[in-house]
């Protein structure tokens, strides 16, 4: 039977803190699922539940057939996890480290030193494994644990911020490993470094707040940040009020958000400066005026906007399009008023299974 | 390998891995022979009698001080380095982790224990002291290093900080050495029943394991250890499950 993790409706409260709120999802093997979010949004809370380290409060996950209420041992024998910041007995060598993970899984004789050399292999620990852990450096204290944590060949790895700590060559390594290993596990793995998912997952999840904001391929993401890619648009010599309705009356746009206008026609919305225009935007009618401008359907409207502004009395100081990628998503979806395009994107992954 | 007994292994190994061990199995066995020997203290051979009581006579109050100093890092130092999730993590129950621990612990114990063979050399060498009495004394005194290990692991999984954990730890050994003596009796309010009184003085370790030292190893002492370890052993792994995210 494939290996697989089912998630369902998992929930974990501390207190009044609502930690993991109903997350529900399924991985497959083959499949390498990036968990992203910004810091204390619940990924390493819900790491700890499936991997049958903190008890849930509602809600289960079901890991290669086996519950992990029901079942933990059977879940911790086919996982191998990497905890965050890698913990390790500081006082043992990597090598004694690796020896004790093999003992208590059950490896014991040559399989157990087969899984050992394996592990130290791949993670290319064997310049250190008779220095103690604590000695070692940042980068190699994270190998051990990535060492640990694959040692045992599982079905299943769970991976909290495996690449936090390594510099990028090794950042480079621990990727490929992790490549290699997805073709037939399911990996799990939390970051907050958005290229990471590129360069790794054929999948990712985004959670903020405990709640699960959007799951789909880094493609259906990046569609989705196309989708949503607004133009900036800054105008001089006008009125607010009457740029705003112009604007929105263009073929293919969705809606028209006014960013804040400057007195002194200095072309850096968002400034200090910026704050009175919002307050009072039509008292600015020689400064700049800055919108955004959505387009609906991921259209190019830059032509469209550009066209309107040169016809009509004002001028136009400024057009350009905003930064796209998987930050711009990751940032509308996990602060507040993103929920709309978080089911957007939600559906999108549905859709594509 | 059985888990518990690959924790055992690692942590048994893990005394010897840092100056720990030897710092405390040389203060024991100076401490031992120091209240064993000194006139004013245990007075061996002042007494002039072949046995071991000035010896055994020190240990309640040795143990109670240096007990907390070995189990004060069983749990605190897992916590407070976070390698609690990966043992955890790890296919075995959480009675396999607390046995594991605390047998390593006690096993060190143990070798300290051992390591004080000078003593029934000695006492040997000058006269012809009964040899039963004496191995009722070092059974005695494991049992007692132990049930004081239980408590001080218990207290251990509490908190990350081993200074705390040492602190606590030898406050609380105090009460139950002690509970059988008027100093911690007095202390309960005149309303409590007699019933109650006798029961506190019960859990006295220090009553328990003057009498295994005579010479009698009576059952019921025995049981009392091991009961009393268990227990504490029981709500070392409770404090574990409820406060191991914390």
């Amino acid at each position: 039977m494939p290996a697989r993790v089912e998630i369902s409706h998992l929930c974990k409260s501390f207190g009044p803190l609502r930690a993991v709120d109903d997350v529900s999802f399924t991985v497959e093997a083959g499949e390498v699922l990036g968990f992203l979010g910004p810091n204390g949004a619940g990924k390493s809370t819900t790491m700890k539940m499936v991997t049958g380290f903190l008890a849930p409060t509602s809600g289960t996950a079901v890991v290669c057939g086996h519950d992990v209420l029901e079942a933990p041992l059977e879940v911790k024998r086919s996982i191998g996890y990497l905890p965050e910041g890698a913990p390790a007995y500081g006082e043992m060598t990597p090598r004694g480290f690796l020896e004790f993970c093999a003992s208590v899984r059950g490896l014991s004789g040559q399989r157990a030193r087969s899984a050992v050399e394996r592990a130290v292999e791949l993670t290319q620990l064997q310049g250190v494994t008779r220095q103690r852990i604590e000695t070692l450096s940042k980068g190699y204290k994270r190998r051990v644990g990535i060492a640990q944590a694959i040692l045992h060949d599982p079905e299943v790895l769970i991976l909290d911020e495996p690449t936090d700590g390594l510099d990028p060559n090794q950042k480079f390594e621990v990727r490929a490993l992790i490549q290699e290993m997805g073709k037939d596990k399911v990996i799990i793995l939390s970051t907050h470094i958005l290229e990471e998912v590129d360069a790794v997952c054929s999948r990712a999840i985004i959670i903020a707040n405990g709640q699960l904001k959007a799951d789909g391929t880094p493609e259906q993401l990046h569609d989705h940040a196309w989708g949503g890619r607004a133009l900036r648009v800054g105008v001089l010599g006008a009125q607010q009020g009457d740029v705003s309705p112009v604007l929105a009356g263009l073929p293919g746009v969705e809606r028209v958000e006014f960013l804040g206008g400057s007195d002194h026609a200095t072309p850096v919305a968002g400034a200090p400066a910026a704050g009175a225009g919002v307050a009072a935007p039509t008292a600015s009618a020689n400064g700049l005026l800055v919108f955004r401008v959505w387009p609906s359907g991921g259209q190019d409207i830059r032509a469209e906007v550009g066209r309107c502004l040169q016809q009509s009395s004002w001028t136009l100081a400024e057009l350009s399009q905003e930064q796209s990628g998987l930050d711009r998503v990751f940032r509308e979806i996990t602060t507040s008023g993103g929920a709309s395009d978080a089911a957007t994107a939600s559906a999108a992954g549905e859709a594509s299974r | 390998m059985n888990p518990t007994l690959s924790i055992f292994r690692r942590e048994f190994r893990g005394y010897f891995a840092t100056p720990v061990a030897y710092v405390f199995l040389i203060v024991f066995l100076l401490l031992t022979g120091v209240f064993t020997f000194s006139s004013d203290l245990g007075n061996f051979f002042g007494r002039n009698q072949a046995d071991l009581q000035s010896f055994f006579g020190f240990h309640p109050w040795l143990y109670m001080i240096l007990v907390p100093a070995i189990s004060m890092r069983l749990w605190a130092e897992e916590r407070n380095q976070g390698t609690i999730e990966m043992l955890m993590t790890l296919p075995v129950t959480m009675g396999q982790a607390v046995l594991g621990k605390f047998l390593a612990a006690w096993a060190f114990t143990g070798v300290a224990l051992a390591l004080t063979f000078p003593v029934w050399v000695t006492v040997n060498y000058l006269g012809d002291p009964d040899n039963g009495v004496i191995v009722a004394g070092y059974i005695g005194s494991l049992l007692m290093a132990g049930s004081y290990l239980a408590v001080g692991a218990c207290i251990s999984a509490f908190t990350k900080n081993q200074v705390i954990a040492f602190v606590v730890s030898v406050m609380a050994l105090l009460v139950f050495t002690m509970a059988g003596w008027p100093t911690v009796l007095d202390a309960l309010p005149d309303a409590v029943p007699q019933v109650l009184e006798e029961a506190v003085a019960s859990l006295s370790s220090y009553t328990h394991f003057q009498a295994i030292v005579r010479g009698v190893v009576d059952v019921r002492d025995v049981l009392f250890f091991v009961t009393f370890t268990a227990l504490w052993l029981f709500a070392n792994a409770v404090v574990i499950e409820q406060r191991k995210a914390s």
